[in-house]
C-alpha cells in the first residue's frame, strides 16, 4: 500500500504509522459529561466495513499527520488531507477555538 | 447402519469396505423456526459453546447460524498455538481453564484435533526481559500454572542452531510454558461440530444473518438469507465482524477490525520441536506435523476487513525468522494469508451481555481467540445458560473501558494495532 | 553428444552442446548441456524416477516442464547450501550439480516406507482424526514423533545459510508479468512508447511457449522470432528484463513483490554477488502475461513415472532436445493430442495411440492420428500399468472392450488453466468460463491487464494481438503516447477442450494432488463425511497443500467434488491464490537483515571512547551503550559497579546521556502547549529554569517523563526517556496538528543533535569549572538547582547547561553538538582526573535511580497512573491536560491499585529479583494472595544490601510491614519490608549544595 503525502508525495507503507480513526475528536474536557464523552472517544469505534477515515503519522518522511480515506475491504485510498487541515476546518465549523 | 464412533478397529474394519460406512460428521438441516439459543457465528467458538450448551447446560435446542461454511473464519487460518502463558490475573486463568480442556479434548469429542504440547517458548534478550518474563511466570505459578524460567544454555540445550554468536540482540535465555503446544486448528471446528450435533445441535451453513430483530428492548431473532429463524436467547460470536454484526443490534463496540498475517514453509522434515517466540522481533513458530514451518509477527496496523496485507510486514517478519535461526534461508515460503483480528481497545476479550436483553456478546479477542476455544465455548455457554459470568471470565466485561479496569498485558493503552 | 545421454535427439533443442556440463543425482554422475535443467538432463540420461510421494512413499517421476512441478522435487546442493524441495524443472543445470531425492530410505529404488502404498486404504484422508486417541499420554510420546518422523519431504540445511539476498526497489511504467508471446508483444509495444517497462520472467531465457513448439512467426521458427524482440528490448534504454525473476505478489496501490534468482544457476554466487535479490517493483501498469498451466487427467495410477503432460512433453522435444519416452500414448480431452503426436513422431518416437476422450474427437487429431500412425480411440486411458515406471496403459474405448497397449510415456492434457493467480492477491474472483472449461481472470486489481492464455487466449495470433493492444494501452494510461503495431504472422491453433476430469473406468488410486497423495477416492469420502464446502475438502484431505499449490490439482479436485454434489463447479466455489505465486526463499525475504545487521544499531557519542577504555556494552533498544566500565583484578560486574556508584557519590562519575530523546519546542503558544501534554505546568516555568514533567496517555495512563527547560519565553528543549523519544514525539505532533493546530507552536526531534553528559557527585561543580568559559558563573548561587543554561565551554563551543539530578547528587548535564561529542568525553575525564572522576554506565545510573526511588521503565509500563507511581500530586488542577479526565475513572482511582513503595530485605544479605511477586507475610502461595510485583532492584552500595521498588496493594498504609517476595521461576522467596521508595538522601540535601 503506498499513501500520497501531500508534502512528500507518493510512498510506501513503511514510511507510515497508524493510529486510527479520523471520526472521532476529542472532546470538551469541560463538558457535563466529560467523562462519558471522553469514554466514547478513546475507546468506541464504529469501525466499518467500508470507507473508513482514519489518522496516519508521515514518521519516517515530513512528521504531518494525515486524514487518510480508506476503504477498508479493498484498501484503496480515495483522499488525503493533512490532519492540521482537517482540525482547522472542524475548528472554523465549531466557530473557532 | 452407518459408523459413528472414531477408533482404529472402526478404521481398520472400514479401510475393507472403502470407508463407505461412516456417517457425515454433521447434518444438513432446515432451520427450524424458533431455537432456545441461536448463536450467530459457526466458527471455533460458536461451535464450542453450542457443544457446551448441550452438554453441560443441558441446552440442547440451538443453532449454529454461519454465513459460509464452518471453520472459515480465524479458527481455520491461525498459527495453530494454545498456551496460557499469561501475566494478568483476568487471563491466566481463564487460558488455563482452556488449556485443560485442550488436554482432554479428543476424549471429550472423540475427535483427534492433535492437541500437541511441545511446549511454548518465550525468548529473552535483556535483563528487562527476563525480569518481565520472571513476573509473568511467577504469576503463573500463583495460578498453579507451569513455568520455567530457562537461561541461556538451556535454551542453547533445546534449540543449538538459533544464532547465539552473532546476534544483534543476543539470546539471554526464556520463558518456557512445557504444556503450550499446537492443536490441529480445522479438526477443533469439526470436532465441535460433530459432537455438537450428535448432541442434537443444528448447524446451519451458508445462512449469512442480514438484520438482528429486536422488540422493546429484547432481541427476538435473526433474518438469514435461509429465512427468519426466532431465538428466545441470541448469542454473537463472530470474530472478524463483531461490530458489522453488532452494529445490526445498534451496538457499538470497543473493537477495531486489523489483518493479522501468517504463513507457511514448504514442508521440510521437522527440526523445530515445539513453538518459539522471538523476543527482539515480531516473529514466532512452530513446526506442524506435516512438516511446514507454520510462523507469524505483527499486526499489519491499519483497520482492514481484506483478509490480507501487505509487503512491509512480510520482510518484517522473514526478517525476524533469519535473525533469530539463519538456517532457514533456502527454505522456501509456500503460502501467506490474512486474518481478521478483531483488536479490542486493552487487547483482551469481552464476554458478557450486552444493553439488549437476550443478547449475549463474545467478541475482541484479538489474536488470542484460537487457543481460547474449548473456555470461551463453555464460559460464554455458562453466560448464556446462567445469565451470569463464568468465574473465569468475569473480568471480560464490556463495560470496563467505561469504569477504568483494563485487562492490558502489554501496556498499550487504547491503541488496537499495539496489542 | 555424451554417450551417456542415451534420450538425447541429435540436432534439436536450445541447448548448447558446445558446453557439456556433469552432474550428480543420488550419487551418481551424468552429463548435460548448458541450456538444460535439472530435468531435462535426467530424462535425456532416461532417469525416469525422481522421488517418492509424502504419504505412500510411491514412485515419482517428471510430469511438467515449469513450476507447477509436484513430483520432481530434490534436494539441491549439500551442506549449508542445502535446498530441499527443489522442483528439477526450474533447476538450471551447472557444473557439478548435485541433486538428491527425498523422503525415501534406504534408497529412492526401493523405499522401506513404499509399504505405506499397501496400507493406503488405511491411510485414507482424515485418517489422524478418527485414531491414535487412546491412550492419550501416547499421542506426545509415541503417536506424534512417529508421524512427525515421517513428515515433511527434503530436509533444511543444519547450517546458516552462506549466501547473502539483497533487496531493491523497481519503479516502472508498465510490469510485463511473463516473456511468451503475449507479454513480448506487450513490452515491445509499451518501449517502443517510450515507457519504463520491466519484463519478468520465471524461467531463464524470454519465450515462453514459443522456446517449446514449433510454430512460425512470420514465417520463422518461433524461437528466431523471439530472440530477435529481446535484442530489440535490450536495445531500448528504458527496458529492464529480469529473468528468473517470479512475481509471487500482488500488494496494494500497485507494488509487486519478485525474487530474482540471481546466482542459483551457479555452483555458488560470485564474490559480492547475491544469491537471490527482492524486488519491490512499483508499476502504474501491470500486463499479466502469466500463461496457462496444463491439466492431468485423473485416471487409476496416473502418478506412475513416464505419465507426463503433453506440453512437457514437448518442450522436452523441441526445447532440450530429448526423447521422453520411446513408445507413447497420448490421453487428451483437446486438441493438444495432435500437436503432441506430431511432435512425438517427428522425433522418431512412437505413437502407440492417441486416446480422446471427447464424445468426437475432432479432425486434427484424426489427421494427427493419420499422419503419425498412431492408432486413434475414441475413449478414455483408465489406468497406468507398471510398478515404479510406466509399462502400459490400460485403454477403455467408448465402445468395445478395454484393452492395453504398451508403452513407457503417456502425454496426457486435460486442457488448461490460466494462471490467473496474481489477479485473485486482492480478493479478485476468477470466473468459470463453460466453453474454455476454465477459470479465467475476474477483476484484477487496479492497472491490471491480463492478456494470452492467462486470460484464457490460446492461439498464438490473438496471444500476440491482445499483448501489442495490452501493452498500448498501459503505455497509454501510464502517460505516453503509443499505438498498436503490426503484428507478425502466425498460424491460429485449435484448442476444441471438452471436460474430462475423472475416469470413472480407472481400477486403480487416482491421483488429484500427487505431491500430497489426495486421490479422488479420498474426496469422495471427504464428500460423504459432509466435508461438502471446497474448503473443507482442501482441508480434509490436504489438496493443494503441497509445494506445487496444487497448481496441477485445485481444479481437477473442485470439479469431482461439484460432480459429486451435483453442483457447478462456479457454484462448488474457487479456493482462491495467495501470495507467493511460487515458493519464494526465506532468505530473500529477510535480504541483509540478519545477524548484526537484523536491525541498525545507534552510537552514542562516547561509544568508541568508552570502547577503547573497555567498557561493556549492552543493547538499549536500537542503542548500544555502555553497561560497566570494568577494571582489571574485578571480579564481576557487581564489584565494578559499587565502585562507579560510590566513586560518583563520593567524588565525580560522568555518564553518556545522549540517547534522551530531545525535542525543541518553540513558538508562542510554546508555553500552553505544554501545559495542555504534561499533568504539571509549564508556562509559569521561569526562563532559564527547568522542571520535571509527566506527561500521560489520554487514556490516563503515564506515557513519559522527563525534565523540560526554557531557554526564551518562547523556547523550549524538552527530555524524553531514551526508550520513548520516538513516541512522544509522535505524540506531540498528533496533539498540535490534530487537537490544536490554532497553538503557534513547532517542534523537531534533537536527539542525535545534541551530545549530552550527566557530571554528577559532589566535585562535579569544580570539574565544569575548569571547561565552562568565562563570565559564566556555576556556583550554587550564580546557577542553582533546576537553572539551565546557553553557554559555550573548552574556548567557544556551543554548549547547553543543566543543573538537573538523576543521581541524587549535586548534578549537571551539559549539551554539545553533537560532532564535539567525542572531544567533550575526553576532555571531561581530563578534567576529572584530579578530582578522582570516572565515567559509569548504565548498571550504576539505574542503581542510583532506584537508591533514589526515581521510576524508570520498569514502572512506566504502560499501565501505571501518576498516582500509581506516587506522582498524583504533580497534577496540576487548574487546568486541563491529555489524560486528565479518564484518569478520573473508578477503576484508576481505587485505593487498592498497587502503587510504588520501596523494599529491603529483612535479611540484610539476602538478594532481591526483580518480577518477584509480593504476598502477605504467612500467606499461601495462591494467586488470591498476589498483591503486587518488585518493578526495579539493586544492590545498594550506599545502603550495603539490596533494595528495590515495587507496587504493592494498599501501599500507603503499609510502611514497615513484612510480605513475601516470592519468586518461584528462580527459586526465590524472600521476607522484604515495606519501606519509603528513597534509600539515600531522602531530604535531597545533597544536589542543593
Amino acid at each position: 500500500m503506498r499513501i500520497s503525502c501531500p508534502y512528500c508525495g507518493e510512498r510506501s507503507l513503511d514510511e507510515y504509522l497508524y493510529i486510527g480513526d479520523a471520526t472521532v475528536t476529542r472532546p470538551d474536557p469541560a463538558g457535563a459529561n466529560a467523562q462519558a464523552d471522553f469514554y466514547k472517544y478513546a475507546y468506541e469505534r464504529t469501525n466499518p466495513a467500508g470507507a473508513h477515515k482514519e489518522l496516519w503519522y508521515h514518521s519516517a518522511g515530513c512528521h504531518a499527520w494525515l486524514v487518510v480515506e480508506r476503504d477498508t475491504r479493498t484498501h484503496e485510498i480515495s483522499s488525503v488531507e493533512t490532519a492540521k487541515d482537517v482540525a482547522l476546518k472542524r475548528n472554523v465549523a465549531k466557530g473557532g477555538a | 447402519m452407518l459408523i459413528d464412533h472414531y477408533s482404529i478397529w472402526n478404521v481398520l474394519r472400514q479401510s475393507l469396505k472403502g470407508h463407505t460406512g461412516w456417517k457425515p460428521a454433521w447434518r444438513e438441516p432446515e432451520p427450524k423456526a424458533e431455537y432456545d439459543v441461536v448463536i450467530i457465528g459457526g466458527g471455533g467458538h460458536g461451535l464450542a459453546t453450542a457443544y457446551y450448551l448441550a452438554k453441560r447446560y443441558g441446552i440442547t435446542n440451538v443453532a449454529v447460524v454461519e454465513k459460509g461454511w464452518i471453520g472459515s473464519g480465524n479458527v481455520g487460518r491461525n498459527t495453530t498455538i494454545v498456551r496460557s502463558n499469561y501475566m494478568l490475573p483476568g487471563n491466566i486463568p481463564f487460558y488455563e481453564l482452556a488449556l485443560q480442556l485442550w488436554e482432554g479434548l479428543e476424549k471429550d469429542l472423540n475427535y483427534n484435533a492433535m492437541v500437541s504440547q511441545r511446549g511454548i517458548l518465550n525468548l529473552y534478550h535483556s535483563d528487562g526481559q527476563r525480569d518481565a518474563y520472571a513476573r509473568r511466570g511467577n504469576a503463573m505459578r500463583l495460578h498453579g500454572v507451569d513455568a520455567e524460567l530457562l537461561d541461556e544454555s538451556q535454551v542453547q540445550s533445546m534449540y543449538p542452531w538459533f544464532d547465539y554468536d552473532n546476534a544483534r540482540f543476543p539470546i539471554k535465555g526464556g520463558l518456557i510454558q512445557r504444556r503450550g503446544g499446537t492443536v490441529r486448528h480445522d479438526a477443533v471446528a469439526w470436532g465441535y461440530a460433530r459432537a455438537a450435533d450428535r448432541l442434537g445441535v443444528d448447524i446451519i451453513q451458508n445462512a449469512e444473518v442480514t438484520a438482528i430483530r429486536i422488540e422493546n428492548g429484547r432481541a427476538t431473532g435473526i433474518e438469514t438469507k435461509r429465512g427468519f429463524i426466532r431465538a428466545k436467547k441470541l448469542a454473537l460470536s463472530v470474530a472478524g465482524n463483531s461490530s458489522r454484526v453488532a452494529a445490526m443490534a445498534g451496538l457499538k463496540l470497543p473493537i477495531e477490525s486489523h489483518v493479522l498475517q501468517a504463513f507457511v514453509s514448504e514442508g521440510i522434515k521437522p527440526f523445530i520441536d515445539g513453538v518459539v517466540t522471538f523476543g527482539a522481533g515480531h516473529f514466532y513458530i512452530s513446526q506442524s506435523d506435516k512438516g511446514g514451518l507454520v510462523f507469524g509477527g505483527d499486526l499489519d496496523g491499519y483497520n482492514s476487513y481484506a483478509q490480507r496485507g501487505n509487503l512491509p510486514v512480510v520482510e518484517d517478519v522473514l526478517e525476524g525468522g533469519m535473525a533469530l535461526m539463519p538456517r532457514i534461508g533456502r527454505v522456501r515460503l509456500l503460502r501467506s494469508w490474512g486474518g481478521i483480528m478483531d483488536m479490542s481497545m486493552d487487547g483482551s476479550p469481552i464476554i458478557d451481555k450486552t444493553p439488549i436483553d437476550s443478547l449475549y456478546l463474545n467478541a475482541g479477542w484479538c489474536y488470542g481467540g484460537f487457543k481460547a476455544t474449548p473456555a470461551a465455548g463453555l464460559t460464554f455457554a455458562h453466560l448464556i445458560a446462567r445469565d451470569e459470568p463464568h468465574d473465569t471470565a468475569r473480568a471480560y466485561r464490556l463495560d470496563r473501558f467505561a469504569t477504568g479496569r483494563m485487562i492490558d498485558e502489554k501496556g498499550m493503552g487504547n491503541q488496537p494495532n499495539l496489542h | 553428444m555424451s554417450a551417456s545421454q542415451t534420450n538425447r535427439i541429435t540436432g534439436k533443442g536450445l541447448i548448447d552442446r558446445r558446453k557439456p556440463l556433469r552432474f550428480t543425482f543420488d550419487g551418481k554422475s551424468y552429463d548435460g548441456f548448458q541450456g538444460d535443467t535439472l530435468a531435462s538432463a535426467l530424462l535425456a540420461n532416461g532417469v525416469v524416477l525422481t522421488g517418492r510421494s509424502f504419504k505412500y512413499h510411491r514412485a515419482r517421476g517428471i510430469l511438467s516442464a515449469g513450476s507447477e512441478e509436484p513430483n520432481a522435487i530434490v534436494e539441491l546442493r549439500a551442506g549449508a547450501r542445502r535446498e530441499p524441495n527443489t522442483r528439477a524443472t526450474m533447476i538450471e543445470l551447472f557444473p557439478g550439480l548435485e541433486a538428491h531425492s527425498q523422503n525415501r530410505w534406504p534408497s529412492l529404488k526401493y523405499d522401506v516406507l513404499s509399504i505405506n502404498s499397501l496400507l493406503s486404504p488405511v491411510f485414507v484422508a482424515g485418517f489422524y482424526y478418527k485414531t491414535f486417541m487412546w491412550p492419550s499420554a501416547m499421542w506426545e510420546k509415541l503417536y506424534e514423533p512417529m508421524i512427525r518422523r515421517a513428515a515433511g519431504l527434503g530436509r533444511a540445511s543444519d547450517e546458516a545459510d552462506p549466501d547473502t539476498y539483497d533487496k531493491s526497489n523497481a519503479f516502472c511504467d508498465v510490469l510485463v508479468v511473463g516473456g511468451g508471446a503475449a507479454g513480448l508483444m506487450a513490452a515491445l509495444t509499451a518501449g517502443r512508447a517510450g515507457a519504463r517497462v520491466i519484463v519478468c520472467d520465471e524461467h531463464f531465457d524470454l519465450g515462453g511457449r514459443l522456446l517449446s513448439e514449433t510454430q512460425l512467426v512470420d514465417g520463422k521458427p518461433a524461437h528466431d522470432w523471439v530472440r530477435a524482440a529481446v535484442a530489440e528490448l535490450r536495445a531500448m534504454p528504458e527496458v529492464q528484463i529480469l529473468t528468473r525473476t517470479s512475481v509471487f505478489g500482488a500488494y496494494d496501490t500497485g507494488t509487486f513483490a519478485a525474487v530474482e534468482r540471481v546466482a542459483d544457476h551457479l555452483p555458488k554466487p560470485g564474490v559480492h554477488q547475491p544469491r537471490q535479490r527482492l524486488w519491490r517493483i512499483i508499476a502504474k501498469q501491470c500486463v499479466l502475461a502469466a500463461g496457462a498451466t496444463e491439466r492431468p487427467i485423473v485416471f487409476g495410477n496416473n502418478d506412475l513415472p513416464g505419465v507426463m503432460l503433453a506440453s512437457a512433453v514437448r518442450t522436452y522435444i523441441n526445447r532440450f532436445g530429448v526423447m521422453p519416452g520411446k513408445t507413447a500414448v497420448i490421453f487428451a480431452n483437446n486438441d493438444e493430442a495432435a500437436t503432441t503426436a506430431r511432435d512425438l513422431a517427428t522425433v522418431g518416437v512412437r505413437v502407440a495411440a492417441i486416446v480422446d476422450s471427447r464424445p468426437q474427437p475432432s479432425a486434427a487429431v484424426r489427421d494427427a492420428a493419420k499422419t503419425t500412425g498412431a492408432r486413434l480411440v475414441s475413449g478414455v486411458v483408465a489406468d497406468a500399468k507398471g510398478r515404479i515406471a510406466v509399462k502400459g496403459a490400460r485403454i477403455v474405448p467408448a465402445a468395445g472392450e478395454a484393452f492395453d497397449v504398451s508403452c513407457d510415456l503417456i502425454a496426457v492434457s486435460g486442457g488448461y488453466n490460466p494462471n490467473v493467480q496474481l489477479t485473485t492477491h486482492q480478493n479478485g474472483r476468477p470466473q468459470w468460463n463453460e466453453t474454455l472449461a476454465a477459470f479465467l481472470p475476474g477483476s484484477s486489481p487496479k492497472g491490471m491487464t491480463v492478456v494470452g492464455s492467462a486470460k484464457g487466449t490460446f492461439s498464438l495470433p490473438d496471444c500476440l494481438a491482445e499483448g501489442a493492444q495490452a501493452g498500448a494501452a498501459a503505455a497509454t494510461a501510464a502517460g505516453f503516447s503509443a499505438h498498436v503495431p503490426q503484428v507478425p504472422k502466425a498460424e491460429a491453433e485449435s484448442y476444441g477442450v471438452v471436460p474430462m476430469w475423472r475416469v470413472k473406468e480407472a481400477k486403480h488410486k487416482a491421483f488429484v494432488d500427487f505431491q500430497n497423495d489426495v486421490a479422488a477416492s479420498d474426496i469422495d469420502l471427504a464428500e460423504r463425511e459432509g466435508y461438502r464446502s471446497v474448503e473443507h475438502v482442501k482441508r480434509y484431505t490436504t489438496l493443494g497443500m503441497a509445494t506445487d499449490q496444487g497448481k496441477t490439482a485445485n481444479v481437477n479436485g473442485l470439479a469431482i467434488l461439484a460432480a459429486l454434489t451435483g453442483k457447478s463447479i462456479p457454484e462448488t466455489g474457487i479456493t482462491s491464490a495467495r501470495p507467493p505465486y511460487s515458493p519464494v526463499s526465506i532468505g530473500a525475504l529477510a535480504g541483509h537483515h540478519r545477524g548484526k545487521e537484523f536491525k541498525a544499531t545507534r552510537l552514542p557519542p562516547s561509544y568508541y571512547w568508552a570502547k577503547e577504555q573497555g567498557a561493556v556494552m549492552v543493547e538499549a533498544g536500537l542503542w548500544m551503550r555502555p553497561q560497566y566500565f570494568p577494571r582489571a583484578g574485578e571480579t564481576d560486574w557487581l564489584e565494578t559497579v559499587t565502585r562507579e556508584v560510590k566513586t560518583t557519590r563520593s567524588a565525580a562519575g560522568i555518564c553518556d546521556v545522549s540517547t534522551l530523546g530531545k525535542i525543541e519546542i518553540q513558538g508562542a503558544d510554546a508555553g500552553t502547549f505544554l501545559d495542555r501534554v504534561y499533568i504539571n505546568m509549564f508556562s509559569t516555568l521561569g526562563v532559564g529554569k527547568a522542571r520535571y514533567g509527566m506527561m500521560l496517555r489520554e487514556d490516563g495512563i503515564v506515557l513519559d517523563d522527563g525534565t523540560t527547560a526554557r531557554f526564551a519565553q518562547d523556547r523550549f528543549f524538552m527530555t524524553t526517556t531514551t526508550v520513548n523519544a520516538v513516541k512522544v514525539m509522535q505524540h506531540l505532533e498528533f496533539c498540535h496538528q490534530w487537537h490544536w493546530p490554532e497553538l503557534d507552536v513547532q517542534m523537531a526531534s534533537a536527539t542525535d543533535q545534541w551530545a549530552q553528559y550527566s557530571v554528577a557527585g559532589p566535585r562535579s561543580r569544580e570539574l565544569l569549572a575548569k571547561l565552562v568559559d568565562a563570565p559564566f558563573d556555576i556556583s550554587n548561587e550564580g546557577f542553582p538547582y533546576m537553572a539551565v543554561a546557553e553557554i559555550t565551554v573548552c574556548n567557544g563551543i556551543r554548549a547547553r547547561i543543566y543543573r538537573l539530578s538523576f543521581s541524587g547528587e549535586l548534578a549537571y548535564e551539559i549539551g554539545v553538538p553533537a560532532r564535539y561529542g567525542d572531544s567533550l568525553i575526553r576532555a571531561l575525564m581530563a578534567a576529572g582526573q584530579e578530582f578522582g572522576a570516572l565515567c559509569y554506565g548504565t548498571e550504576a545510573l539505574g542503581v542510583m535511580r532506584i537508591e533514589k526511588g526515581h521510576v524508570g521503565g520498569p514502572e512506566i509500563n504502560g499501565t501505571t497512573t501518576a498516582a500509581d507511581l506516587g506522582l498524583g500530586k504533580m497534577a496540576s488542577t487548574k487546568k486541563d491536560f491529555i489524560g486528565r479526565v479518564l484518569a478520573g475513572r473508578e477503576g484508576l482511582k481505587d485505593p487498592s491499585r498497587p502503587a510504588l513503595v520501596g523494599f529491603r530485605p529483612v535479611d540484610r544479605s539476602a538478594r532481591l529479583r526483580s518480577g518477584s511477586h509480593l504476598l502477605p507475610k504467612d500467606a499461601g502461595n495462591f494467586a488470591s494472595n498476589d498483591q503486587g510485583y518488585l518493578t526495579s532492584v539493586a544492590y545498594s552500595p550506599m545502603n550495603g544490601h539490596w533494595v528495590g521498588l515495587g507496587l504493592l496493594s494498599n501501599a500507603a498504609s503499609r510502611m514497615g510491614e513484612i510480605v513475601r517476595a516470592y519468586d518461584p521461576v528462580r527459586n526465590g522467596d524472600t521476607l522484604v519490608e515495606v519501606v519509603s521508595p528513597v534509600f539515600f538522601d531522602p531530604e535531597g540535601e545533597r544536589l542543593r549544595v
